[in-house]
């Protein structure tokens, strides 16, 4: 254990604890925007930097180990001076459009801007720009928002392991581009999504789910994947009794298998929820049509059919298809009503197929 | 004293460079035999000893920095020759003067950390001295005197950041020339990860002059803090533009008056940038500053590359500064946001200043801007490139004045 | 799985991958194993007769000739044997009948095996090599390996595999069959299966149907129920007269589908219960309107036997009714009154009747879910299984003849069709051809064709082109691609305007498993002039 003074508070932490979380652990509230616990390190938005006794630069926290004895200061002045020039200097280049962008309410730009008080940016020359790219179904990529923390591009790396996308050019031009400034769909991209998961402005966001509802606005229901066996937990983001998008949750206690990644299908195919096929009342076949009926109608037909094939054919004569789809509770009861009440072992789903 | 010493290149144009044969006909590769005597315990302390310290701009002790190498099973030696400091141009004399004491110096390395495998890492613009330096190292490997270790000419592609060391590594592995975060160093986890000693030509090449001739000597050379000597390289405003090799306690006067022969057409002089394009514009009465590196410091500057820039009473200071303002938005790398953003903003207000266009708070942003980047960002490109703009502000902040929207 | 997905990505020191798309279509699962291989190093060996995109990164990729599983495996078992790579000590102290499985592997040299498998004797040595020596090695498997006629074979051969370098019972290794719907396991586990109750109790066995008569009250068949397939055929044969299908799309996902639509014809009585009007639905005399996961509260079983909550985000759409209130009330409809208040007390008697659920409660699932079994209260779960012991006791080596596939090419159908999935659609397609976006992305249905054998037919790349087998024949884009060998095409079987099981063999099934061989059927490539 090595001890520490951060903002006058003494404490233990283990050698090899970054700084960045030895400072939160004293209780400082250290702002970051490229850190990300699950991607490598880039140490390159220096929102993060802290002042330490005897340093004659300012240290970026999250790639510093803290060291034995040292004095740290998280909000000294040169520290606040320092975020506040980087958040101007961000707020500069990034293009404002709050009022109609997916991530208000849930960006760090925004938060941090509201924490320092940052409400306009001393640099008022040109920005960038980039515009807008790409024709994929699945993800906006507006390059105008983009505040260059890389942390699309580690994820890309680091936990889906498509490395689809990187920095193209340098200094000021540097954006995040696709092989040759290309397409999405040319390059190694599967459309997972987890550059949008990770991104902290809304740079990238669900084509999907565009207009449809605000973080804030958005209750999140914790639930698992309807697609393939690997089980990922997601949230379900529900407004007005709509799904109208699809996150996950990072947190591996609450997303065990997949720790918020997730795939093409599960970020993005939602919204067969609400395909204007969905069947919305029981139908029952006449004159080689089917036609809506009541519930009872429909139930007191299927029971009646069921019971005179029966009676006429025995029990084995029926069989059901259960579904690999739905839940343990279903098929439970899809089996016992064979086994118990019709009296068959006539029971089987798709397991094979 | 007004006298050039010559340690590195004390057989220019005596020898051909690209054959060991003449090196050793001078008393070449001696001092390589010499460490290869030595206990790597020893060699180090014989380098610690010479006061020898990194000629590349960060001045840290040689020895001191090879003897924080873990034990590793394989370890690199990596030469920076990557020179993309505008002006400066003296570890590409050193190789055409004295190629193989570069190599012999990168084998004393290799020996001292126990490193079988060297890269030098040249600047794209240097086609030839890639030649020349692979010619060099097959003639010595053919006489026999790098024994198990070998060196590696790498080219980089034209990036000025390449030349901080972590973005070199990255460049040698085949990524983006972007700089790492430190910690780790390069000394314990370098080029694919591994400890790597990152030296420049000028600190290798002086260390067969150590083993030949002791650490002692070496170290009675120049300033006591700084020993040895530097490889200038003056241009601007000057009689005499050209290399020179002096003791670090070389006098700058001495190398504007008499080794440049004074100022150009017979004008005043004006200023002195030190060190490369991030260096400190110093004016006249500053000029009675010897050259090594705490001395520099002490006025606010850095040795840094060793290339003198002499400016005459004519040149406009804060169009200078506009330029140079530009040469480092564009050589940004981008990782960083204060440079990234900075460096963009810094050209954006200097040319604003230059066009007549700004007021006096368009320097104070400057100044806060600069503040920021110094402190704040991630590699020395970023946190060097305000320098020229600090440094004229305090000494020719009239020149920026002058420029002002009220007084255009 | 017997073991844990998480160990893919930090425990498995090599992976082995056969008849497995992972990135494709257990993506999640697809990154661990690929950052395990890039970040620590693991081995990753695959054998795949098309070449996917983990084969690039794989130490070995063995591109065999569809179905020759059985023959690919005996000849890295031939080496390990030969070389003396196996797990002596766990094969003396946990398995058994190896003296008979070593005898029938014997013959399998690589240099037997090569000319069969089309993999070169070197590569089957050097997977073979890498995978014993490896401190942990998993074995991971999906369709590809189990929908042949050997399916069963060719499962029992990577067993035999496992047993013989006792690659089980620890953390990273294991044979994991990669479920391929999103609860497979669930469904197998809760006994909706011809053969057995809930947690694969028997119902041949007099004691397992007292115990369920007991608690349903009424007296129980003991005789084995009909497969999918053979209840499709005992349709056909006009034996079965009434079919309930709860969420199922058999005229999309079932082999041979003119015969399958021939069957559900004949029928008397055909009742689905769906979220869309299916292909299936669309011939049914009755339609039940369910609800999507996302309307429903319950639970799904992954391919790891975690057991996890699905929790209930908006209300019915419509008219619709949860599907356990549409089964209740048909159950009280037939006089056997069946209530529940919800999923939950439906799970509570779930655990009553199935030991290896029997300590999980919804209050526990909360987090991270549990790995079945979990036989009590107060047991945290098993991830992996057979740690010091088999279900059985001792391991069983199998001793397993290599056999070809049912239908092989012939001058007539010179080429093998294989069928499979695609990143981008589930399934019948029910719902992801209606999810906009991913519709949009894969529209169609495509033929992978080999660029060599499509030239000599003079098929360009995105033509239509023919695909003829001696079930039917359906009209797809071409595709050409080097993934798969000259002799090998492959299709989707997602859309069911292209349904590819048109043109898949009903007529030849796995003895025991009764899966289907969707990857080995004889077929023809024509252009379409």
């Amino acid at each position: 254990m090595i001890k520490l003074t951060i903002d006058g508070k003494e404490i233990e932490v283990a050698r090899g604890t970054m700084l960045l979380d030895a400072c939160r652990q004293a209780g400082a509230d250290i702002p970051t925007l490229c850190y990300d616990p699950d991607l490598r390190l880039a140490g390159s938005c220096r929102m993060c930097v802290v002042d330490v006794k005897g340093r004659p630069a300012l240290v970026a926290s999250c790639v510093a180990p803290a060291e034995n004895g040292m004095v740290v200061q998280t909000e000294s002045d040169d520290v606040v001076e320092s975020r506040k020039i980087i958040l101007e200097l961000l707020a500069a280049r990034h293009k404002f459009e709050c009022p109609t962008c997916e991530k208000d309410g849930e960006c760090k730009l925004q938060d941090y801007m509201y924490r320092y008080g940052v409400k306009e940016s001393r640099y008022d020359g040109e920005g960038p720009h980039f515009g807008m790219e790409d024709p994929n179904p699945f993800i906006e990529r507006d390059y105008d928002k983009c505040i260059m923390c890389t942390r699309c591009v580690r994820a890309c790396d680091g936990i889906t392991g498509a490395q689809a996308i990187n920095v193209k050019d340098r200094g000021h031009h540097a954006k995040i581009a696709a092989p040759f400034d290309g397409k999405l769909a040319d390059s190694t991209c599967v459309f997972c999504g987890q550059c949008i998961m990770v991104c902290p402005v809304g740079a990238l966001s669900s084509k999907v789910a565009a207009g449809q509802g605000k973080p804030a606005q958005n209750k999140k229901v914790l639930t698992t994947c309807t697609y393939c066996g690997t089980g990922c937990t997601l949230e379900l983001n529900v407004n007005n009794d709509r799904v109208v998008g699809v996150t996950s949750n990072r947190d591996e206690n609450w997303s065990p298998v997949n720790k918020g990644a997730l795939c093409v299908k599960g970020r993005f195919g939602w919204d067969f929820i609400h395909s204007p096929d969905r069947l919305t009342t029981p139908m029952i076949r006449e004159n080689g049509g089917l036609r809506p009926a009541s519930w009872d109608e429909a139930l007191d037909f299927a029971a009646g059919k069921i019971k005179e094939i029966k009676e006429k054919y025995g029990p084995d004569s029926l069989a059901m298809f259960s579904s690999a789809r739905v839940t343990n509770e279903e098929n439970y009861l899809a089996q016992k009503l064979m086994r118990a009440v019709i009296g068959t072992n006539n029971v089987d789903h798709c397991a094979r197929l | 004293m007004a006298e050039e010493i010559r340690i590195l290149l004390a057989h220019a144009d005596q020898i051909d460079p690209a054959q060991a044969e003449d090196y050793i006909k001078v008393g070449g590769y001696k001092g390589l035999e010499k460490a290869r005597g030595m206990t790597s315990k020893d060699l180090i302390e014989e380098v610690k000893k010479s006061g020898l310290r990194g000629r590349g701009g960060a001045g840290f002790n040689a020895g001191m920095k090879w003897s924080f190498v873990p034990p590793a099973e394989v370890k690199y030696v990596v030469c920076n020759l990557d020179e993309g400091e505008p002006g400066t141009y003296k570890d590409r004399i050193i190789c055409e003067k004295n190629a193989q004491a570069l190599i012999e110096g990168m084998a004393i390395c290799g020996v001292a950390i126990n490193a079988q495998q060297g890269y030098i890492y040249c600047r794209g613009e240097y086609p030839f001295v890639v030649d020349l330096l692979r010619k060099a190292i097959q003639s010595a490997k053919d006489v026999g005197a790098l024994g198990d270790f070998d060196i590696e000419v790498r080219m980089g592609a034209g990036a000025y950041v390449c030349g901080e060391e972590t973005a070199l590594i990255e460049s040698i592995e085949g990524h983006r020339g972007e700089p790492r975060f430190k910690p780790p160093f390069p000394g314990v986890a370098g080029l694919w990860g591994v400890p790597t000693v990152v030296n420049n030509v000028e600190t290798f090449a002086c260390l067969p002059y150590i083993l030949t001739n002791g650490a002692d000597c070496f170290a009675s050379i120049g300033a006591p803090k700084y020993p040895g000597t530097k490889v200038l390289t003056l241009t601007g405003d000057v009689n005499n533009p050209t290399y020179f090799e002096v003791p670090t306690n070389y006098i700058l006067s001495d190398v504007v008056y008499k080794l440049g022969g004074g100022v150009k057409n017979g004008r005043k002089f004006k200023a002195v940038q030190v060190g490369g394009t991030s260096g400190a514009f110093i004016p006249e009465q500053n000029l009675n500053t010897p050259i090594d590196f705490d001395s520099m410091s002490a006025i606010g500057a850095a040795l840094g590359s060793g290339a003198v820039l002499v400016m005459d009473e004519t040149r406009d200071i804060v169009d200078i500064v506009t330029r140079i303002s530009k040469f480092f938005e564009h050589e940004s790398c981008g990782k960083c946001n204060p440079c990234r953003e900075g460096t963009f903003r810094c050209r954006e207000i200097m040319e604003k200043i230059n066009s007549g266009r700004a007021t006096e708070a368009d320097i104070d942003n400057l100044l806060l801007l600069a503040r920021v980047m110094k402190r704040a960002a991630l590699c020395g490109l970023g946190q060097a490139a305000p320098v020229p703009i600090t440094s004229t502000i305090e000494h020719f902040g009239h020149e920026y004045r002058r420029k002002l929207l009220q007084y255009a | 799985m017997t073991n844990a997905i998480g160990e893919l990505e930090k425990d498995a020191t090599a992976i082995f991958l056969i008849g497995t798309n992972t990135t494709e279509n257990h993506p999640v699962i697809g990154y661990k194993i690929r950052k395990n291989v890039r970040e620590n190093g693991a081995k990753l060996i695959v054998a795949d007769p098309r070449e996917i995109e983990l084969a690039k990164m794989a130490d070995v990729y063995m591109q065999f000739r569809p179905g020759t599983d059985v023959a690919l495996l005996n000849g890295m078992m031939n080496v390990i044997i030969n070389e003396g790579l196996l797990d002596k000590e766990f094969v003396e102290t946990r398995t058994e009948a190896y003296e008979a499985f070593a005898q029938v592997v014997e013959k399998y040299t690589p240099e037997y095996v090569s000319p069969i498998t089309g993999v070169a004797a070197e590569d089957i040595r050097k997977a073979a090599r890498i995978y014993a020596e490896a401190e942990r090695a998993s074995i991971c498997y999906a369709m590809g390996l189990t929908q042949h006629s050997t399916g069963t074979d060719n499962v029992k051969s990577c067993c035999n595999l496992a047993l013989l370098t006792g690659n089980l019972g620890k953390p990273g290794t294991g044979v994991n069959p990669l479920r391929g719907q999103n609860n497979v396991q669930g469904a197998c586990d809760m006994g909706a299966l011809p053969v057995v109750f809930t947690a694969y109790q028997g119902v041949g066995i007099e004691a397992n149907r007292e115990k369920f008569e007991k608690a349903w009250g009424v007296k129980l068949s003991g005789q084995n129920g009909l497969t999918l397939t053979a209840a499709i055929n005992k349709a056909h044969h006009g034996e079965l007269k009434a079919l309930l299908v709860l969420g199922e799309n058999p005229m999309v996902s079932d082999p041979d589908l003119d015969h399958v639509e021939d069957a559900l014809d004949n029928l008397e009585f055909l009742m689905v219960q769906d979220i869309f009007l299916t292909e299936t639905a669309q011939r049914a005399d009755v339609v039940f309107p369910g609800v999507t996961f996302a309307e429903k509260e319950g639970t799904f079983t992954n391919t790891e036997r975690r057991v996890q909550r699905v929790r209930k985000a908006i209300s019915n759409r419509g008219d619709a009714r949860q599907d356990y209130e549409i089964l209740c009330e048909l159950s009280t409809r037939l006089g056997y009154p069946m209530s529940y208040s919800s999923p939950e007390e439906i799970f509570e008697e779930i655990r009553t009747l199935t030991p290896s659920y029997a300590g999980i409660t919804y209050q526990r699932l909360e987090g991270k879910g549990l790995h079945w079994p979990c036989p009590t209260e107060d047991h945290p779960g098993t991830p992996i299984l057979h740690k010091e012991k088999f279900n059985r006791g001792l391991g069983l080596f199998h001793a397993i003849e290599f056999r070809e596939a049912a239908e092989l090419p012939d001058a007539e159908y010179p080429l093998i069709l294989s069928t499979g999935r695609s990143l981008f659609h589930y399934h019948t397609g029910t719902m992801t051809r209606r999810a906009v976006a991913l519709d949009l992305h894969q529209p169609e249905n495509e033929i992978q064709v080999n660029p060599a054998t499509a030239a000599k037919l003079g098929i360009i790349d995105g033509e239509m082109a023919r695909v003829v087998t001696r079930r039917g024949n359906i009209e797809l884009k071409a595709r050409l691609t080097d993934i798969v060998k000259e002799n090998v095409i492959f299709t989707f079987f997602h859309f069911s305007e292209a349904a590819a099981n048109v043109l898949t063999n009903a007529s030849v099934l796995d003895p025991v498993a009764g899966i289907p061989e969707y990857k080995v059927s004889a077929a023809r490539l024509e252009k379409i002039s």
